[in-house]
């Protein structure tokens, strides 16, 4: 008896240890302790300055220090800041004008290098993308010289120009990324029921490429709405944007007036975001589209 | 000219791809009003190609393609009175059933009271009353087929181009639709044009089956005639499996052929045409008999020994090689549950078959 009984506790152990040394799966490893309080700390550092940013844009204080109690009103000194309230009009119209130009330009651009072949289209495809790849800094130095070289005064038009071409690429990125997986013959289909090719692309392809275009149309308004670089060089006098001018109001001092401004900013790309993500998503499940 | 007019004439007509692929060379063929017909042959023999062409979406480089009496050269594909099933089915993703059988019909201005008639005709035709607003991803894909075929079947077209139709589907729906093709084919009374890669499909479903290889039609026949008359060693090869044995012609004798066939011996078989030098011989697993005592005479036939047996349920090859190591395949049904265990493996056995049914191919 006696010599046996090690033995059967070892028997009896050792499932237990091979169930304690299997791995686990890369989908386990997110119900592990500690790895949710890697992702909790990683959420912290990616967002705690913006929370903190919009905390702060109620404070009633005019230094940004110490918490001294709520108040609405740095939203209210904001809205009647007119050179602040001038240059978010400025950065509503650049930016609508910009999107919807861009849009259309891109998902024409995007559509044309899905379908056709031409010669030195490679060169072409590497040509047009090239404004995603470039920095920014570079882009906005070539514009000013290109603008200046032809005597154009620097104002809303050079700006609404220069979003367009930075945004364009990137609308025809994702609309051709989108016309990717689209099935060819759903384009013969049509024609072979007696469509014509207008008719074949406004009931059968542009349906099809909506969410891309949506999508294309979000980054491009986002894209505009923020863009600082660029626009830095290609806005003349009394054409400032909003991130223009609070970069040059926090470089007096950073007022609860700006902590204001950027929270309307990230509100409005928030609401934005968040519509057209809902209105994709319905759009495609009715349409039976896959996203 | 028969008394049925043909509907679609392709007269020599050539494609080449990019100056260099010759898809189709030279073709030219009939198909009468009210056929079933297949384009047959393996993967890139220029069916698709043929196919499209008829449909409009490639131009032959040169001939003509005659659709109803008019020539179709510079006729866009909307004006074309044919219309097509893909072999992806293309059911527009975001329109519900109804639709997309009410497409083709609205998209020519067809009236309210016209499409409201005529799409749920079409769908009780296909089986598909009381899916209309269903979307296409919640269809299977046989359900998906039926909403293809309908929406070209409501545009009543002179002629239905089916394009591998039911290559998606699993063995046992691929049958079914099989027969139901046959069915609406009769109902409706329009002429279908099959392409298929499966000899099975082109032999169950269509009235003639033209055989391409290479961009050319090999033959043009009745199912019938394709199995058991093949005009060649191709066409035997694809059309069913086949036994094929070299022989050498040692005389003619009022309508027979006397062949050597090697490995095996000196046969008779009946013979029409014309043939001389060394030949091919062909015959089909199902023609050939086994049995233990020796066959009456007049049959081609030899001892041979049983190298296996391969058991299919309803059939069993078996698979001879005679001392000459000539290699045969029989197939033989299970008419009893102990036929296939009957005939063991490594024993002698007598196959024989009609001279009749042998099939002589010179090409």
């Amino acid at each position: 008896m006696s010599d046996t009984s090690p033995q059967k506790k070892r028997r009896r152990k050792n499932p237990k240890l091979l169930l304690k040394r299997t791995r686990p799966t890369p989908l386990e490893y997110t119900r592990k302790q500690w790895f949710k309080l890697i992702m909790l700390l990683n959420f912290i550092f990616l967002y705690f300055p913006i929370v903190a940013l919009m905390a702060f844009s109620f404070n009633n204080s005019r230094r940004n220090i110490t918490w001294k109690g709520f108040t609405f009103k740095y939203y209210v000194k904001a809205f009647y800041n007119e050179s602040l309230f001038d240059a978010f009009v400025n950065s509503l119209i650049v930016a609508s004008i910009s999107t919807v130009v861009s849009t259309v330009l891109g998902a024409m651009l995007g559509l044309a290098l899905y379908r056709f072949k031409f010669p030195a289209k490679n060169a072409f495809d590497g040509w047009i993308h090239l404004p995603i790849i470039i920095p920014e800094i570079c882009m906005g130095v070539a514009m000013l010289a290109f603008f200046s070289r032809l005597n154009i005064p620097l104002g809303l038009v050079t700006i609404t120009v220069s979003h367009i071409a930075f945004s364009l690429p990137f609308v025809a990125v994702v609309v051709r990324a989108r016309m990717a997986g689209f099935d060819h013959s759903l384009e013969e289909a049509a024609r072979d029921l007696g469509a014509n090719q207008w008719q074949t692309f406004v009931d059968v392809t542009l349906p099809y490429m909506m969410p891309g275009i949506v999508a294309g149309a979000l980054l491009a308004l986002t894209l505009s709405l923020d863009d600082f670089v660029i626009t830095f060089f290609t806005s003349g006098p009394g054409s400032t944007t909003l991130p223009i001018k609070i970069f040059s109001m926090v470089r007096f001092s950073v007022t609860p007036e700006v902590n204001a401004a950027s929270t309307v900013l990230i509100v409005i790309t928030l609401t934005l975001t968040a519509v057209m993500m809902i209105i994709q998503s319905r759009g495609g499940k009715n349409k039976g589209l896959p996203l | 000219m028969t008394e049925k007019q043909s509907i679609i004439r392709i007269r020599n007509v050539t494609k080449i791809f990019n100056r260099t692929v010759t898809a189709i060379d030279d073709v030219s063929l009939d198909i009468t009003e009210g056929e079933f017909f297949a384009l047959l042959g393996p993967s890139g023999c220029g069916k698709t190609t043929l196919l499209r062409m008829i449909a409009g979406f490639e131009n032959p480089t040169t001939g003509q393609v005659i659709i109803d009496g008019q020539d179709m050269e510079g006729v866009d594909p909307n004006h074309r009175p044919v219309n097509m099933v893909f072999q992806s089915y293309a059911v527009f993703p975001h329109m519900t059933v109804e639709k997309n059988v009410a497409y083709g019909l609205k998209v020519i201005g067809a009236s309210t009271s016209e499409i409201k008639k005529l799409v749920p005709e079409a769908l009780e035709m296909v089986k598909l009353g009381g899916f209309e607003f269903r979307m296409p991803y919640q269809l299977s894909g046989g359900q998906q087929q039926r909403v293809a075929l309908a929406r070209a079947l409501v545009k009543k077209p002179k002629v239905l181009l089916l394009d591998e139709p039911l290559s998606a589907l699993d063995a046992k729906l691929r049958e079914a639709m099989q027969l139901e093709l046959v069915n609406l084919q009769k109902s409706v009374g329009i002429t279908f044009i099959i392409v298929t890669h499966s000899q099975s499909e082109a032999l169950s479903v269509a009235n003639r089956i033209a055989v391409m290889k290479d961009g050319q039609v090999r033959q043009i026949a009745d199912p019938l005639t394709l199995y058991e008359k093949p005009n060649s060693k191709f066409c035997a090869d694809f059309i069913g499996k086949i036994n094929q044995m070299d022989a050498d012609i040692v005389g003619v004798e009022n309508k027979n052929l006397v062949a050597d066939i090697r490995g095996i011996g000196k046969a008779r078989i009946p013979y029409d045409g014309h043939a001389e030098g060394t030949v091919s011989l062909a015959i089909r697993p199902e023609k050939i008999e086994l049995s233990s005592d020796e066959p009456e005479d007049g049959r081609v036939k030899f001892l041979s020994r049983v190298d296996n047996v391969v058991y299919y349920g309803n059939t069993s090859q078996v698979f001879l090689k005679n001392s000459a190591g000539e290699t045969l395949m029989a197939e033989i049904r299970n008419r009893e549950s102990g036929t296939a265990t009957s005939i063991l493996i490594g024993s002698e056995i007598w196959v024989s078959w009609q001279a009749a049914d042998t099939l002589v191919l010179t090409q």
